[in-house]
Order: structure tokens, then C-alpha cells, then sequence
């Protein structure tokens, strides 16, 4: 089975194609966003990064920022910094360069300030543009395709609809040679031994509940009860009433196929076919890991409804309920309610979730991208100083 | 008449409302293959769940077939199940 998705030079496939301008720093932020509102059809985030960062945390920010100015959907990426960071341009343009990404590179202090900045980066965003614009795309077969799956803003419907039919669509998806993420770690607690028994082998078995481990572990730390957090107010008041309720309903995303891998946050995987993503439960933060993981579409199950999207990936909102696909029709894609109200099943609204990702892939614009939704968070490892 | 309520699995012991149920109501359920009808002794909102069967305090909550949680005080058939009479048992920091 095929999409038509965009190839890069170095083969890599995306789904968009879009000229990022990318500050690697907080410092270089409002410089960023200023080029990217003078130059119409690029995309630009915002983050708290790129300073600071101690230990590991500086190697994870690299790995996140990296995956994601590398990301196939991204034709060309205007590295915006200061100059006297930690994390320069030069540094992420080190990693992306050995992955044949297009870049420029603009420095704020070497420009002597922010209009002469704003100036030069407008130009190297025009031309990363004007490039952008002569790529066209080819049929590519959906192997190449990586889903990341997401829930949030759940009740408990979306462990009866949206995430079962989901998980229709992972096994669809798998068997077709595609890769699919499982994410959201503390989601993941209370099902462990549901996922073990589908683990490749005996380390991803270990992996799988090393990671859910290590986030009780931080809760302990803390002397509280993660229901304070976990499931959030806006899910008890959905119905869920504890964390394993819903983690059980939460992995039922990834389908019923075999676990070949856990990844870390942002680190692109091996190996094909389902994979776990080690990653917070954060709507953004866990969407950003996936996409810098190189997830060309997300398919997000909400019950109680988000309007969130992404800034280089498309986000396919999928409503457990009725009542919210009524309420927020503008911010939802497809409406998995329908399997209670509507005559559908899981299976059909599975089948109807994989032709909507072969048709996003394709180039059919979601709500969230209609509406200019662009959430970006990375996640932080509080090592910073 | 849709669906009042869902099983999963038919080890459950609670099912889940699907749409408003009111106190007194009696709403048949599916379990596995079997129908069981149950007397609501509160009203249920849409999504919340309530008790297929009596659960002795710190008895196993069971949905999906697997345990979501353990009861802090007896839950009577036909009551609401959540967070007022039902713990976590994961993620506690809080107990020693």
C-alpha cells in the first residue's frame, strides 16, 4: 500500500514540507518568531531551552532539538541563536548536517543585534523557501511511514472507543510494514504485564518495566499519590479513577502486535513495527518526542477534547464521545462516539482512523493544522541550572 | 433503546455508563454472555462507573479484566464506583 509523501535527499520520507526557522536557544526566540512572521509559509516554535543544561540533559535537549530540525517533514531549518549558549546552531547543525538536512545557520551577536538579525534571517528563509517549493511528491510505499500515538484530555470512553479503534488501526498499520509508537510512560503503569507478554525478547521485556519503574520511583521520591496528577482532574471528573483504569485503557492505542523496542525520548528507532517510546504522559511534550523520534503523523484519542496540534506534523483528533465531537466538530477529525451511537464499530472506525493517516500522509490537512495549531514543549530533565 | 452501560470484560465487576443513568433506574447489562440487570442505588454520570456486584472493602476493582484499584469501604450492587470508595495501588508515594 503507498501515500504520496516527499522524498529527501537522503531518502528520508515526509509528509509536509515545511521551512522551520528553529531558535536553539530562549535568547533567540523572539528573533525566531519575528523572521517567521516576516516570511509567510514557515513555521516557527517556542521553548525554554538551550541554556544551562548539566549532565545528561544537555545530550537529551541535542538528541530532541536535532530529531526534530532533521525531521523529513522539514525541506530546510534556519538555526536562529545567540551566540554565547550552550546549544548553538552550530552544535545542532553538527548532527543534522551527518543526516543530509538543509540548514542555515544566523547568530544574533555576530549580526550586532535584532534587526540586523531579523534582516539576514528574513533572506536565508526566503531561500530555504524558494527551495522548499521545488520538491513535489512521489508515491512512496507506507513502510516508510513512523505513527505516533497520543491520548488526552481521556474519560473513560476513550478506553471503549477512540484508543481500541486506534489500536485496529496500529495492527493495520504494522502489518503493512509500518512503525507505530506507544508513549506516555506513566500511562503505561498498571499494564505493564499486559505489554510484557507481547516484548520481542526478554530485554524489552526488562526495558518496559525499567521505565514504568522509574517514574513510580520519582513519585515515591516525592511522598505523593500520583492520582494528585495522574489521572488528571479533568479525567476523574471523566470517570477515571485510577492510574491502572487508565493505562489499561490508554495502551490499548498500540494494537495487540509484538513489542520490538524501547526507545528513549526523542531517539529514532531500530527497528520497524510497534515500538515504546519512553516519554511523559504532556499532550506537547510527548508529541514532540515522537516527532524528533521521526513520527510523520500523530493520531491523538481525546474524550474530553484538546484543540493541540504540531508545528511540522500533522495531528488527527479522534473524539471517544458524541457530546465533544458536537462541541468541538472544529478541533476533531474523526468521531470514534459513533461506535456507541452511531451504528460503527471498532473495526470500522479502525479501518476509518488508517485511510485517514494514508490520506493526512498524503497531504489532506487536518483540523488542528486548518486551525494554525503548532504546541511544541521538549521534555526537561530538571538539570538545569 | 441504545446501550445503557458496557462490560468488558466478564471478569468485571463494574460496567461503565454511556450515556446519564438515574438512581432506581434497573439496566440491563451484558457480562461475557450473560444479561444481568442492576437496580442503580445512586445516579451514575455519563462515563463513571458503577457495581455489578457487592465488593467487600479493599476487595479488587476488575475492568478490562485486569485490576484497576481496591474499595476503602464495602460497594453495594448498584453503586457509583470511583474515587470516593475506590484507591490506586500504583504510583503511591504517599504510603510508606
Amino acid at each position: 500500500m503507498n501515500f504520496q509523501g516527499y522524498r529527501r535527499n537522503n531518502g528520508a520520507i515526509g509528509t509536509r514540507n515545511h521551512v522551520l526557522v528553529f531558535p536553539t536557544v530562549i535568547c533567540a526566540s523572539a528573533v525566531a518568531s519575528m523572521i517567521s512572521k516576516a516570511v509567510p509559509g514557515t513555521v516557527t516554535v517556542t521553548h525554554s531551552h538551550g541554556c544551562g543544561h548539566m549532565a545528561e540533559e544537555k545530550e537529551h535537549m541535542i538528541r530532541a532539538m536535532a530529531g526534530f530540525c532533521g525531521h523529513p517533514n522539514v525541506a530546510g531549518v534556519l538555526l536562529v541563536g545567540l551566540g554565547c549558549e550552550l546549544i548553538t546552531p552550530e552544535v545542532i547543525a553538527e548532527v543534522i548536517a551527518k543526516a543530509g538536512q538543509r540548514f542555515e545557520i544566523l547568530n544574533i551577536q555576530a549580526e550586532g543585534g535584532t534587526t540586523a538579525a531579523v534582516g539576514k534571517g528574513k533572506l536565508l528563509a526566503e531561500k530555504l523557501l524558494k527551495e522548499a517549493n521545488t520538491v513535489g511528491r512521489e508515491t512512496v510505499d507506507i513502510s516508510e511511514l513512523i505513527i505516533g500515538t497520543n491520548c488526552g484530555a481521556s474519560d473513560t470512553l476513550s478506553g471503549l472507543t477512540a484508543n481500541p479503534a486506534l489500536g485496529v488501526a496500529s495492527d493495520m498499520l504494522v502489518a503493512a510494514g509500518s512503525t507505530v509508537f506507544l508513549s506516555e510512560t506513566p500511562e503505561l503503569i498498571g499494564a505493564e504485564h499486559v505489554l510484557a507478554r507481547r516484548a520481542a525478547s526478554e530485554a524489552v521485556r526488562k526495558r518496559i518495566y525499567e521505565i514504568t519503574s522509574a517514574v513510580e520511583a520519582l513519585v515515591k521520591k516525592a511522598g505523593v499519590d500520583i492520582r494528585g496528577s495522574e489521572p488528571s482532574p479533568g479525567n476523574i471528573e471523566g470517570g477515571l479513577t485510577t492510574l491502572e483504569e487508565k493505562s489499561l485503557g490508554a495502551v490499548l492505542k498500540g494494537g495487540t502486535s509484538t513489542i520490538r523496542q524501547v526507545i528513549n525520548y526523542a531517539e529514532r528507532p531500530a527497528e520497524k513495527g510497534l515500538v515504546i517510546m519512553d516519554s511523559p504522559a504532556h499532550d506537547a511534550v510527548c508529541n514532540t518526542g515522537m516527532i524528533a523520534g521521526g513520527a510523520q503523523v500523530i493520531v491523538f484519542p481525546t474524550g474530553r477534547g484538546t484543540p493541540l496540534g504540531a508545528p511540522t506534523v500533522p495531528v488527527i483528533k479522534v473524539s471517544s464521545n458524541s457530546g465533544i465531537y458536537e462541541r468541538m466538530k472544529e478541533n476533531i477529525d474523526i468521531n470514534a462516539g459513533d461506535i456507541l451511537d452511531g451504528g460503527e464499530t471498532i473495526e470500522s472506525i479502525g479501518e476509518r482512523i488508517f485511510q485517514e493517516i494514508i490520506e493526512v500522509a498524503s497531504g489532506k490537512i487536518t483540523k488542528a493544522e486548518a486551525l494554525g495549531h503548532s504546541e511544541f514543549a521538549i521534555h526537561s530533565l530538571g538539570l538545569a541550572v | 433503546m441504545t446501550v445503557a452501560a458496557l462490560v468488558l470484560n466478564k471478569k468485571d465487576n463494574v460496567a461503565t455508563a454511556v450515556r446519564p443513568l438515574n438512581s432506581g433506574d434497573g439496566i440491563d447489562v451484558a457480562v461475557g454472555e450473560k444479561a444481568v440487570t442492576v437496580v442503580l442505588l445512586q445516579t451514575i454520570p455519563f462515563g463513571h462507573k458503577f457495581a455489578l456486584k457487592d465488593i467487600e472493602s479493599a476487595g479488587q476493582i476488575v475492568k478490562y479484566g485486569e485490576k484497576i484499584g481496591q474499595a476503602t469501604v464495602r460497594i453495594k450492587k448498584g453503586e457509583h464506583v470511583h474515587v470516593h470508595n475506590v484507591e490506586g495501588l500504583r504510583g503511591r508515594g504517599d504510603i510508606p
